[in-house]
């Protein structure tokens, strides 16, 4: 059956290929949902004469599982966050970029040119990177909010008005950084004091909504959410009174990348279309419609004035550090499962 | 599955006979290719072992079924008790889908009766009506009805402007929402089987039982609903078994802050979990849950129509 599994696959990449011999050159982009704008596409295919085709998904781990079930050899590029490459590197489903074979590396800011999940940008290009943290509405709560008490240990007022994000990773992550342990850690005691005091906070949470965790902000379901930088700015401009918070426990920094996969069956336009991405012109059109920082050099002229400015881009001089998601090893990710499946029974 | 066997079909005359086995093609394919394909590999599936991060080696494992049915405490080297999570998360959810079962019937039943006795022109007016809402996408009608029970929402506003209550239910987030999400996503599925039984049903035998000075509750008990019986058993296992596995409410209407059957599966494919094995395991349970019911309902129907005559 897996190799039922493969055939599926090659015939689908084979009825992929066919049809790009047959009509006009193309690169197969796996996405995230609404986070390339329409214009930037249209100007890559008019530039180089190379179609754009697109699916799309909305969770690292879903398209990890799709492209696991054959769709390896389908797709050229996808679009991981920073704890994904890593996975996906161990799980050999990337191709490694020879030096040379992209023209604009030199474009990328050198704190992103060397990553911990990436080293020496082997496999990936900077995308889109920002922060995870929270926000708070200011009508409901006016204390300080610099605390991750605010989500794991809230005041009476704010309890049974918390929106968590509905994903494993940024929950545990910031959990582990509100009890001063490891992400990750191994160590017994650490790891059911972490399951015990999820199961008391629990109690406080309305909700776990990723999709929409800033309409809840919005709305006024929820007072306090768990969320994205760019999407707590967006709350902001559709009229919810919120305040993204940089707790000094510290906050989740996430970057996305652009990465070239294993068998992508169309590999040169695929670096093409990486290396349009690493232009400072076109990433800073991708800023300025998800409103996430770059990580390339030089984008200041063509972004959005008001990108600078932005709060949630701008963490204050007593803020926590900023850290990225850990990868667990098998033993501990199993114990942190079972974590999860307790704050969710 | 025998049914499409090439010999079988008595009934077939012989200038079909050689295109027989062509023309049973499309039969073949969704039986076969279509229905028992993916059931068959998710049973094997659930009997091999689990890959990290999702996939599998295919080793022979039933470490799906005992992380199912046992637990071995946080690190998984305590000695094994019985694992309640599980069976807790499939309670609840048959509890729920139950819940909105009975929901459905009781407002589904009168409703098809309704229909059932307009004169015979209006009928199709009165089914088109209540399919109209359903041409709309499920996502869809079960986000709107996030925006209507909110705290803040038009339900809640009109309960204030009337007076009667004085400060907004708290329904958005709870385990009523989910029931009334999942009622309202499948009451067509209750109405239409329950209408079709009734509209077939004599209504000279109420008449009748009426000249027998039978009470309307004693006609309605003991006339009319063993007759529509056939009609109520399939409302109530249309929306009992796609509520089983409905993750969609849950996670909109009840905030997603307790796992249903569907959203553990979801979980074990797509979330961090990456467990295909159990994912299939628990589908497997499920499955097989759904069946006994099913027999179980069948069974006593068939007691029953024994025992009618």
């Amino acid at each position: 059956m897996k190799n039922l599994l493969k055939s599926t696959a090659a015939i689908a990449a084979l009825a992929l290929s066919t049809g790009a011999a047959m009509a006009q050159e193309k690169v197969v982009v796996y996405h995230w949902f609404e986070y390339i704008p329409q214009e930037l596409v249209d100007k890559f295919t008019s530039q180089t004469g190379i179609e754009v085709v697109m699916d799309t998904y909305d969770s690292n781990e879903g398209m990890l599982a799709s492209l696991k079930a054959g769709g390896i050899g389908t797709y050229d590029v996808s679009v991981p966050g920073d704890y994904m490459v890593e996975i996906m590197i161990n799980e050999g489903i990337l191709d490694t970029i020879a030096d040379g074979e992209l023209a604009n590396t030199g474009n990328i800011l050198p704190e992103w040119a060397d990553p911990s999940f990436d080293p020496g940008r082997q496999h990936s290009i900077p995308y889109q990177w920002g922060s995870t943290s929270f926000a708070v509405n200011r009508d409901v709560y006016s204390g300080a909010i610099d605390t991750t008490d605010i989500l794991f240990n809230p005041p009476a007022e704010l309890s049974g008005k918390i929106n968590m994000l509905d994903s494993q990773g940024e929950v545990m992550a910031m959990a582990a950084l509100h009890m001063g342990i490891p992400q990750c850690s191994s160590d017994r005691d650490q790891l059911k004091a972490l399951n015990a005091m999820l199961q008391e906070a629990k109690g406080n949470w309305a909700s776990f909504n990723s999709d929409t965790a800033k309409e809840v902000l919005v709305s006024g379901d929820a007072a306090v959410g768990q969320i994205y930088d760019g999407f707590s700015a967006k709350a902001r401009e559709e009229g919810a009174n919120v305040e993204y918070a940089f707790p000094k426990q510290g906050y989740i920094v996430w970057m996305d990348n652009v990465v070239l996969l294993k068998d992508a069956p169309n590999r040169a336009n695929a670096l093409k279309f990486m290396d349009f991405l690493l232009e400072p012109e076109n990433i800073a059109a991708v800023s300025n419609y998800a409103r996430y920082g770059s990580g390339l050099k030089d984008v200041a002229e063509f972004l959005d004035p008001a990108l600078a400015t932005l709060p949630e881009s701008n963490p204050p001089a007593d803020a926590g550090a900023g850290v990225f998601i850990k990868v667990c090893d098998e033993q501990t990710q199993a114990v942190y499962d079972k974590i999860w499946t307790n704050v969710k029974k | 599955m025998t049914g499409g066997a090439p010999n079988s079909g008595g009934a077939t005359t012989d200038t079909y006979a050689k295109a027989r086995t062509w023309l049973l093609m499309p039969a073949w394919l969704v039986l076969l290719v279509l229905s028992l394909t993916p059931v068959a590999l998710m049973l094997v599936y659930s009997f091999l072992t689990k890959e990290f991060r999702g996939g599998v080696i295919w080793d022979f494992s039933l470490a799906a079924y005992d992380q199912f049915f046992f637990d071995r405490g946080l690190f998984g080297d305590e000695p094994a008790r019985i694992e309640w999570t599980y069976i807790g998360i499939f309670w609840r959810s048959i509890w729920q889908a139950g819940a909105a079962t009975v929901l459905s019937l009781l407002i589904g039943f009168p409703t098809a009766y309704f229909i059932a006795t307009r004169p015979e022109k209006a009928r199709p007016i009165w089914v088109f009506l209540v399919t109209i809402p359903y041409w709309v996408n499920l996502l869809i009608r079960t986000v709107s009805m996030k925006f209507l029970l909110r705290d803040q929402g038009p339900l809640n506003d009109f309960l204030m402007f009337t007076g009667l209550i004085d400060s907004p239910i708290h329904i958005i987030n709870t385990n009523f929402a989910v029931q009334l999400g999942l009622f309202y996503s499948y009451l067509p599925f209750m109405v239409l089987p329950i209408y079709a039984a009734v509209e077939r049903y004599n209504f000279t035998l109420s008449e009748a039982a009426a000249d027998l000075y039978a009470s309307k509750w004693v006609t309605l008990r003991r006339i009319l609903l063993p007759a529509v019986k056939p009609g109520v058993v399939a409302g109530c296992i249309l929306v009992f078994v796609p509520s089983l596995g409905s993750f969609l409410a849950p996670d909109l209407l009840g905030g997603a802050k307790n796992f249903m059957i569907g959203s553990l599966i979801e979980e074990q494919f797509k979330g961090n979990a990456g467990n295909w094995p159990f994912g299939a395991a628990a589908s497997m349970i499920l499955l097989t849950l759904v069946l006994i019911i099913l027999i179980m309902f069948t069974r006593q129907q068939a007691k029953s129509n024994k025992a009618g005559g």
